[in-house]
């Protein structure tokens, strides 16, 4: 249990760094709702079912929604580094 | 200034952790923070006819704190639509989508509606209730905009209906005060069979109320998004 639990965290967390030197946003919205849907494996691992299903609901689904709306209205790719 | 404001997270973050680590230390705290979950977990069943002791802690025990909620996701609501009503403009001529996503949309969305509605529903019996329920609604909304543009979405309906849920839960609290106990949000209808779709009293109807308030609510968030320029 304690192994299955770090190896989640250790996923979370590399997925988490790798979030950060993506340079395309959309992935990097993509990659946030695999960070959402361990968080929400690891609480029902935990016993906590409510809280899984909350968290994959909104932090997988509506964010992306709301995230990839954002970035459809704006601009697709990273310009900060060209300017 | 900006050290100023450095120093003062630097301090309120080593205080959070401080009594963060504090709080695990003290072996006898914890033991008390223990004791009222297994309270709650040995009586919820009995007191509020609710299978789901989490749901009854969520709409009984704690129904203040979730009618705060609402509050707090319904100014959210409202920020978001008075922020994108100056930049809502014609809609762009948008690429035909491809007939797979369409067809995909229109076959999943009666499912995530339904499976939406199956969540509130149990929400006293199985794991989830009215929030991630209208969660899921919204988000079935959401995959039906995304492809088809000629789909006609009343934001006349979704306030109407945002608006009664609303008023609908706070009514329900009220009649609680002239209830035997004579306390805001208390469970005034009879419990039922333990464990069965009718039963819990007043829990099922409030979360039905809840999702439908999230649900109007972040389709019409979604909807005012997608339409702004």
């Amino acid at each position: 249990m304690l192994y299955l639990l770090s190896f989640l965290v250790l996923v979370m967390l590399c997925v988490g760094i790798a979030i950060i030197f993506v340079k395309d946003i959309l992935s990097a919205v993509i990659l946030s709702t695999v960070v959402s849907l361990v968080v929400s494996i690891i609480f029902l691992f935990i016993a906590a079912p409510d809280v899984a299903i909350t968290e994959a609901a909104i932090g997988a689904a509506l964010t992306a929604v709301v995230f990839v709306i954002a970035i459809k209205r704006t601009e697709m790719k990273e310009t900060a580094d060209k300017e | 200034m900006r050290k100023l404001v450095s120093i003062v997270l630097l301090a309120g973050f080593i205080f959070y952790f401080a009594t963060l680590t504090g709080g695990l230390m003290i072996p006898s705290a914890s033991n008390e923070r223990n004791s009222v979950g297994l309270d709650i977990l040995s009586r919820s069943a009995d007191e509020t006819g609710s299978a789901n002791a989490v749901t009854s802690v969520v709409v009984l025990y704690r129904g203040f704190d979730t009618l705060g909620e609402v509050t707090v996701l319904f100014l959210a609501a409202l920020g978001i639509s008075v922020f994108m009503k100056g930049t809502v403009g014609q809609r762009k001529k948008v690429l035909d989508q491809s007939f797979i996503l369409k067809t995909g949309s229109r076959l999943l969305f009666p499912l995530m509606f339904l499976f939406g509605i199956y969540i509130i529903a149990h929400g006293h019996l199985t794991p989830g209730g009215g929030f991630p329920g209208g969660v899921i609604i919204a988000t079935g909304f959401f995959v039906i905009l995304l492809t088809s543009e000629s789909v006609e979405f009343s934001k006349n309906l979704m306030s109407v209906l945002e608006g009664l849920a609303g008023l609908s839960f706070i009514v329900l609290g009220l009649v609680g005060l002239f209830g035997p106990d004579n306390s805001f949000l208390q469970n005034f209808l009879p419990l039922g069979d333990f464990n069965t779709v009718f039963s819990a009293g007043i829990i099922p109807i409030i979360y039905a109320v809840v999702g439908i308030k999230v649900a109007a609510e972040l389709s019409s968030v979604v909807f005012a998004m997608k339409e702004s320029k």
